[in-house]
């Protein structure tokens, strides 16, 4: 019987199989596949950012005076020469880890060895850096009052420099009871009790400082935060703010709309954890290379697939880069 | 792919510190552009945006040309490869962009101009 291995009469035709019609090999072509998917889910992330972006056109933060601290500089503001560094960090990783794919080609164990070494140091400085860049978002300078109705209250002086909440709030004699599990603990959990200052500190220091001025989100047609006059100041103080905000969580942050350190978060989040797999893959190859796997399977293609990868994470930096802080 | 690269070791590398000296010199333009916001490119408006923002986002679209076809070695693979996988992306992400943005201009402008209270 011949029937389980019939002849179909197209053996070296197109459609008879056995011809590589993309030229990569499974393993390569499966890893390009996964980066067009992911790259799908990066898109979704930052347009669904670009969409709230225009909602928000006239009142977004502005990415400079968010970002504008660089380590040992305490107090100057030093705005994008961080992520600047952040962004030379993972190109240059980038670059050795090209190094290391081309030494790869020729055989060299010990090119590939150094090249995959420092790629994997550049990744963890990277990811440092970006704990850093959190921590500082989280903490916050100024600190801020939002509104009822969730608008965000900064203070400028009559310069309209930034002024820190501790600069003039005044401390009043109060009486802090320490909240007891007794009492529920789920009930006011939204409420933020552990601020430095609550806002009637704040509007007793700023009738107390004459030259305080409240800066409200909206922006004018310069793209400047419009400064309110001094009447307006207090009157928009007294009436609508509500609570203290300082630093930043998923809801509330002292820089804008919620939306913007909910985005902020994610992206970033979700780009670091990336660059996070990229370093623990990158390790394996690492080791993998050391105890001369690739050497005698007589290929380094393995360094070629997770050489994609991390291209791929550069890749999508340079698009976080340009839309959080440039744009 | 490693038999066409394996005479040219001396060119591959070449091409590699080529490429990152276009990369930075693209990032440092950008950066510089970003601390100094030229005025006239920020008060010029194309579609929607300031001319800046337009500058940002086609330096963006280079880098991204560059790292792919240098650095992850679209170049050297078959045109089935690279257009089942730069076309999806191309095509799949104007769409995505072109629906969010315009529904976020729609939505910023029932802000702005709808009885709607969110200042308070």
């Amino acid at each position: 019987m011949e029937a389980t291995v019939a002849q179909t009469g197209t053996e070296g035709k197109t459609w008879g199989g056995g011809n590589k019609p993309l030229g990569a090999s499974y393993g390569k072509l499966m890893m390009w596949f996964f980066i067009a998917s992911d790259a799908l889910t990066f898109s979704a992330f930052l347009a669904a950012y670009g969409f709230s972006r225009f909602k928000f056109i006239d009142s977004w933060p502005i990415a400079d005076e968010v970002f504008n601290h660089f380590p040992f500089l305490h107090g100057v503001d030093a705005p994008m020469y961080y992520v600047a560094l952040m962004t030379f960090i993972l190109i240059f990783s980038s670059v050795t880890m090209v190094l290391a794919v081309d030494a790869g080609h020729h055989m060299n164990k010990k090119k590939v060895t150094l090249y995959m070494f420092l790629t994997i140091i550049g990744g963890l400085v990277f990811v440092g850096s970006q704990a850093w860049e959190w921590k500082n978002f989280i903490n916050g300078t100024y600190g801020a009052v939002e509104t009822r109705g969730g608008q965000i209250l900064q203070f400028v002086d009559t310069d309209h420099e930034r002024v820190a909440l501790a600069d003039f709030a005044k401390a009043l004699p109060q009486d802090r009871v320490e909240h007891q599990p007794s009492n529920g603990v789920w009930y006011d959990a939204d409420k933020q009790t552990s601020a430095s200052f609550t806002v009637e500190e704040i509007t007793k220091g700023f009738e107390a400082n004459p030259n305080i001025l409240v800066r409200i989100q909206q922006l004018d047609e310069n793209g400047k935060k419009i400064v309110l006059s001094r009447e307006a100041s207090l009157a928009k103080l007294k009436n609508d703010a509500v609570t203290t905000v300082e630093g930043a969580n998923l809801t509330h942050n002292e820089y804008g709309p919620p939306l913007f350190a909910d985005f902020f978060f994610f992206i970033t989040g979700f780009h670091g954890f990336h660059v996070s797999m990229g370093i623990i893959l990158n390790i394996i190859i690492f080791f993998n290379v050391l105890v001369g796997t690739y050497e005698r399977r007589g290929s380094y293609e393995m360094v070629e697939k997770v050489g994609l990868y991390w291209h791929f994470v550069d890749l999508v930096w340079v698009f976080v880069f340009t839309f959080f802080y440039l744009v | 792919m490693a038999h066409d690269s394996a005479h040219t070791n001396q060119s591959a590398t070449k091409r590699i510190w080529y490429v990152f000296m276009l990369l930075s010199v693209v990032t440092i333009v950008e950066v510089v552009l970003g601390i100094f916001k030229p005025a006239f490119l920020v008060q010029t408006d194309i579609l929607y945006m300031h001319l800046l923002n337009w500058i940002f986002i086609i330096l963006t679209v280079y880098k991204a040309y560059l790292i792919t076809w240098a650095f992850m070695h679209m170049e050297g693979e078959k045109k089935g490869l690279r257009r089942s996988v730069v076309w999806t992306i191309v095509f799949l992400v104007c769409y995505l962009v072109f629906i969010l943005l315009a529904e976020g201009v729609y939505i910023h402008d029932v802000f702005a101009n709808g009885f709607v209270t969110w200042n308070f």
